[in-house]
């Protein structure tokens, strides 16, 4: 991906805010990011995060009410997609942008074979009838290493594995040749020797396809594995974004710091104690008027209390949201 | 087999442990085959270690942890507890011996009774076991809420008010109540956020020094068990094909399976992922109620030769504490069978 290529996806200031009964959670504030032709962005986070809520937002997945997308810009193929119309939107979606959810069995419809669910949006989006359509989805099934392709098309989702079954989801999602492929924790629900499978399956249609990816996840280990790029989020907010290896190697928010010490390791050295991050993640009830790690940090200052950090740069294509210095252990001056 | 060390007493034995699951089919609802979910497991476990107990989904690791403390009328097999076999005790017999052997569950939504507030939860196994009452049963109340770091304001609120990692600290509490010896901990993790993780895996790691408490800690993510445990057992559909000391088993990995299990796990560096050679497996894991003929991991085996689809291969001590179920692994003159 040549440097300073036009972004897929551009998302602007983008703020998602959920009313409830039980009053407003602001779950996404401020988020900005872009995605560059053929990369792979993860995202990191741990639950609440509002790093699903992040995507759902920018392709009109959330329900409205009680979700409502108060602010930002999403440009995609020069085109604002927060202002489009729902037909504009569907024909978008599943076409150009295409997902994968965490959980097979429920994304997938039970009472429809594994073949009508993926000609359906080669029919519905790229027009074929149902013979080019039906060769179409057995290439798709051989693409992603299901073995018996021609047969396996007749075969409901319940007779598959749970790897099978997300490999049938990452058909779907590609079927029609999209630009861009948002993966929501498409591993976290398989085993270790089956989510290494996946991962190499697409590390292997990257290759091939070149789509941009956003893969969404809370294991930093796959992250490390896959992404060319990484944003961290916490509380609704990007706190940290940098390329992968900067990001390991030199990570500059104190959330981000924390986290790679907690995770304990399966090679190299053992640690006697895990580190922890005290206290819980903050709740989201109203807009944040301070840093939202401030109650978990140990390197906060005054400052911390009273304003929102912004994101600054911090090194090369690297930049954090914090007013602490991780190189000189101080305020950082901005 | 399975000797301890001189200065270590066993706590929990398990022996040729197996428990299975019946299969119903038909109008005249006939029994037409078993789910061998645990299928001929050994193992002991020294008094105040941890063992932990890791292989994936389905492999029959929780059924074995709840088999081991009898919550399941186990097929076959011996499990001794302090010398006492329990494998085929009555349950009023097994109801008194439930105080030193407990449970740590891995939904902590799903294992709190929601309509019971905290004290309640904590306080049940006191009223089924103890005579405690009033004060004296408020204060052994209170005793556990400061062992696992819960609020004594807290006492009268209900499960639905605490997070998730708070959750499972009432779950410790509980099993604690009664003054364990052993516990099993049942993905006690799984369910919760990386930062919270550590936190109780940190309790669990004080509790045991304070305590004097014996785990079996069951888990699917190696790198925590990595941590915690002193020894490690790793099952494969129902059987453990590898028992080896911490050290040992993670430095250099003897069964094909347990191989291919450590080099799967992610790690969080990106550098090592461009230069750590991968074996992937291939294909999923068979049904327990249709194992392979031979050897349960032939089928995904990147090391298969011909008598593993003939012979299961036995367990076998292959170094002092380190026991390995693979043909790769026999005796040079059973090697030497399968040659002729």
């Amino acid at each position: 991906m040549p440097d300073g290529a036009l972004p897929v996806l551009d998302v602007k200031d983008l703020k998602t805010v959920f009313r409830t009964r039980q009053g407003e959670v602001h779950a996404v504030n401020s988020v900005s990011f872009d995605l560059k032709p053929g990369e792979l962005l993860g995202v990191v986070g741990e639950s609440g995060s509002g790093k699903s809520v992040t995507m759902m937002s920018l392709i009109g997945l959330l329900p409205s009410p009680p979700a409502e997308v108060q602010n930002g810009q999403v440009l995609f193929g020069g085109q604002d997609i927060l202002k489009a119309d729902d037909q504009t939107l569907r024909a978008i979606r599943g076409a150009r942008i295409g997902f994968v959810f965490q959980d097979p069995m429920t994304s997938l419809n039970p009472v429809f074979t594994v073949g009508f669910q993926l000609m359906e949006p080669l029919r519905k989006h790229m027009g074929m009838n149902k013979r080019n359509a039906r060769k179409r989805a057995q290439e798709l099934l051989e693409l992603v290493g299901i073995p018996d392709a021609g047969q396996r098309l007749r075969d409901y989702p319940h007779q598959f594995s749970g790897g099978m079954r997300q490999r049938v989801m990452i058909a779907i999602a590609l079927a029609c040749d999209p630009q861009v492929l948002i993966a929501d924790e498409p591993t976290t629900a398989l085993d270790v020797t089956i989510q290494a499978q996946i991962l190499e399956l697409v590390k292997d249609l990257r290759r091939k396809l070149g789509m941009a990816i956003v893969w969404i996840t809370h294991d930093l280990g796959v992250i490390a594995g896959i992404a060319d790029r990484v944003i961290v989020m916490y509380g609704g907010q990007i706190v940290e974004h940098a390329p992968v290896r900067e990001l390991f190697a030199n990570p500059q928010h104190p959330y981000t710091r924390a986290l790679l010490e907690t995770i304990p390791k399966v090679h190299g050295e053992r640690d006697e104690r895990l580190r922890v991050i005290q206290g819980q993640p903050p709740m989201l009830g109203a807009e944040p008027a301070a840093c939202p790690f401030r109650a978990r940090c140990t390197h906060r200052l005054g400052r911390c209390d009273r304003e929102n950090p912004v994101r600054v740069p911090v090194g090369p294509d690297h930049d954090a949201a914090c007013f602490w210095d991780a190189g000189t252990g101080g305020a950082r001056d901005v | 087999m399975f000797d301890a060390p001189a200065d270590r007493k066993t706590l929990v034995e398990v022996r040729d442990l197996k428990m299975h699951f019946p299969i119903y089919a038909g109008l005249l609802r006939r029994h037409v085959g078993d789910v061998k979910a645990v299928d001929g497991v050994s193992f002991d476990i020294f008094d105040g270690e941890t063992l932990g107990l890791v292989g994936e989904s389905g492999c029959g690791k929780s059924t074995c942890g709840r088999a081991v403390l009898r919550l399941y009328d186990i097929t076959a097999g011996t499990i001794r507890i302090e010398g006492e076999d329990i494998s085929t005790m009555g349950q009023e017999t097994l109801r008194k011996k439930r105080p030193t052997m407990q449970m740590v569950f891995q939904d902590p939504q799903a294992s709190l009774n929601p309509r019971m507030t905290l004290a309640g939860i904590i306080g049940e196994p006191l009223d089924e076991h103890t005579g405690l009452k009033g004060s004296a049963r408020r204060d052994r109340i209170y005793e556990l809420m400061d062992a696992v770091g819960l609020n004594r304001d807290f006492a009268n609120r209900y499960p639905h008010e605490f997070s998730g990692g708070q959750r499972q600290r009432i779950g410790i509490a509980r099993a604690l109540a009664l003054h364990p010896k052993f516990i099993v901990c049942d993905e006690p993790i799984a369910a919760l956020d990386v930062s919270i993780q550590a936190q109780v895996v940190n309790l669990l790691e004080d509790l045991q020094d304070k305590f004097g408490l014996t785990y079996l800690f069951i888990s699917h993510d190696l790198s925590m068990v990595r941590h915690i445990a002193d020894r490690v057992a790793v099952m494969y559909l129902g059987k453990v094909v590898e028992v080896a000391a911490r050290e040992g088993l993670y430095a250099d990995p003897k069964h094909p399976y347990t191989q291919a299990l450590l080099s799967a796990v992610p790690e969080p560096d990106p550098v090592l992922h461009d230069t750590a050679e991968r074996v992937i497996l291939t294909g999923d894991v068979p049904s327990p109620s249709n194992p392979p003929q031979g050897c349960n991991f032939c089928t995904r085996c990147p090391q298969v030769f011909d008598i593993c689809r003939l012979k299961d291969p036995q367990s076998r001590e292959i170094e002092p504490g380190r026991h390995v179920a693979c043909h790769l692994h026999n005796e040079p003159q059973a090697a030497g069978e399968t040659a002729a």
